[in-house]
């Protein structure tokens, strides 16, 4: 079989971090069967590649791409468009593609509020308080950088997409068990489930998959990992801390709580849950154990930043997208 | 009149209290804005967040949620989570840039039709001197791929909420 033949892969990362490739790499030998089972077309991290090579494709000539990032600029965007028309599957890879993740948190913040964090707080070392220009005229012609969007948005609200493989980053087995189903899938042998799923990850919480014993949780008080010596087979939320795992989708092994750290969520929203923050609102008030306002609002000046709280890496992908400064420029 | 502001507030009654509270209201003919949109829930206990942010995402201006009065809930004590959940929803979204007064609680018990009729014109005249909320993810393209055109008629100062989610 000619290299020719064999079905086309690509990657490609939008506003992320890098950690989606590192995962990918991480799957180890059976990077080899990608090799082996696909013609690598397009990945900019990988290998040489210009974004006119891709509009040379013919549409739908890539099998597989795995995008990851959110969709922060204009470019992000443009690709994310060009890929889509390019592809037979489109995988929303990672968190920042399906949920915004860490990138997404800007949205809480002007565009004009970030340029100043960016380039004009009192640790920058810019004393021109030079910023950047959408075009610049350089003595070779004018030279354009792609717009900066007033706000991180996911991948599905801007494209239409086949799956969802959720974490930050997805866990190595996980793609290597993704990567062992799509090769069956072409080869015949196994069928993509349906279109729209969330792939790679299990479809119950994190706390199904956590092994620490659970009672009625009752809280008097929230309190940050730091501040306690958490007893090591009980349950996170049950000792105070703000634990995400009750909204959070399992997939990962529950390796945080494991190691003693709450879950933080980058799994995303669990199986059935519109919105990652509600649920863990309805969840973390549940537990609270008091029935008088004020005492209420005491227990909850324990959980000092609700926003980052709840939607670390959910605020793009919330019902809310974003807060009010991200949409009116203020 | 077509330039005064009429706010859109979603109402979730109680059953037991509130729902009943409104019907009173209706029965003896105590009058209360129209601005209000009351969903009967079993219980203040059963209101998800979620319908809260639903609501402000999809075009509410406030929301108003109700219950019977702490000790009194039919469930025993599922209002005083409705409680929890709305003080720490609030948090939330001051957060999120929206105002305290757009979401608030009400208790009112099945008698008190027109103290809970004074409470809607309350809240009413409160959103109302707010303005509206008008959320952009309220458009009608919400959700909804969109076009090239649509998407990037952005200017680059401040973003037009309608024509940057569109």
């Amino acid at each position: 079989m000619s290299a020719n033949e064999k079905p086309k892969f690509a990657m490609y990362w939008a506003a992320a971090c890098g950690g989606c490739e590192i995962a990918v790499l991480n799957i180890g030998e059976k990077i080899l069967d990608v090799d082996a089972n696909f013609d690598v077309v397009f990945w900019p991290v990988a290998m040489d590649a210009k974004y006119k090579d891709v509009e040379a494709m013919p549409d739908g000539y890539i099998t597989l791409t795995l995008f990851n990032g959110g969709i922060r600029n204009k470019e992000n965007a443009e690709m994310a468009r060009l890929l889509r028309r390019k592809s037979k599957i489109l995988v929303s890879f990672g968190s920042c593609a399906s949920e915004g993740c860490i990138p997404g948190l800007a949205n809480l913040s002007s565009r004009q509020e970030i340029l100043d964090t960016a380039y004009g707080t009192l640790t920058t070392d810019n004393p021109d308080n030079i910023r950047p220009q959408y075009s610049y005229a350089a003595p070779e012609g004018e030279l354009h950088i792609p717009e900066f969007l007033p706000f991180v948005q996911t991948l599905d609200q801007i494209v239409p997409v086949d799956y969802y493989i959720p974490g930050c980053p997805p866990e190595s087995h996980q793609i290597g068990a993704v990567v062992d189903l799509v090769i069956q899938a072409l080869q015949g042998k196994a069928q993509l489930p349906p279109p729209g799923s969330v792939i790679g990850a299990g479809g119950s919480t994190v706390c199904d998959d956590c092994p620490r014993k659970r009672h009625e949780k009752k809280i008097k008080e929230f309190v940050r990992i730091q501040q306690i010596k958490p007893d090591p087979d009980l349950c996170l939320l049950e000792q105070g801390v703000p634990c995400n795992g009750p909204a959070t989708r399992n997939g990962c092994g529950a390796l945080c709580p494991q190691a003693g750290a709450q879950c933080i969520g980058c799994y995303g929203p669990a199986e059935g849950v519109t919105d990652y923050g509600a649920r863990l609102i309805t969840a973390f008030a549940s537990v609270i154990d008091a029935d008088d306002p004020q005492e209420i609002e005491r227990i909850l000046d324990g959980l000092p930043d609700p926003v980052g709280q709840f939607y670390r890496f959910n605020l793009a992908a919330s019902l809310l997208r974003a807060a009010k400064p991200a949409f009116t420029g203020k | 009149m077509s330039d005064t502001f009429e706010p859109v507030i979603i109402g979730f009654t109680c059953n037991w209290c509130s729902y009943r509270a409104a019907d009173l209201a209706g029965t003896a003919r105590v009058k209360y804005p129209p601005n209000v949109r009351l969903i009967r829930l079993m219980c203040s206990g059963r209101l998800d967040p979620t319908f809260v942010l639903h609501a402000l995402a999809n075009g509410a201006d406030a929301v108003m949620i109700t219950g019977c009065h702490p000790g009194e809930c039919h469930y025993i004590e599922q209002n005083y989570k409705a409680l929890r959940r709305f003080l720490l929803l609030r948090r939330t979204l001051a957060g999120m840039g929206i105002e305290p007064q757009r979401v608030q609680l009400v208790w009112a018990s099945a008698a008190e039709g027109a103290r809970l009729a004074e409470e809607i014109a309350r809240i009413v005249e409160e959103v109302r001197a707010l303005g509206p909320l008008h959320w952009p993810t309220s458009t009608d393209l919400y959700g909804k791929p969109f076009s090239e055109e649509e998407a990037f008629s952005v200017t680059k100062e401040t973003s037009a909420p309608a024509e940057v989610n569109a």
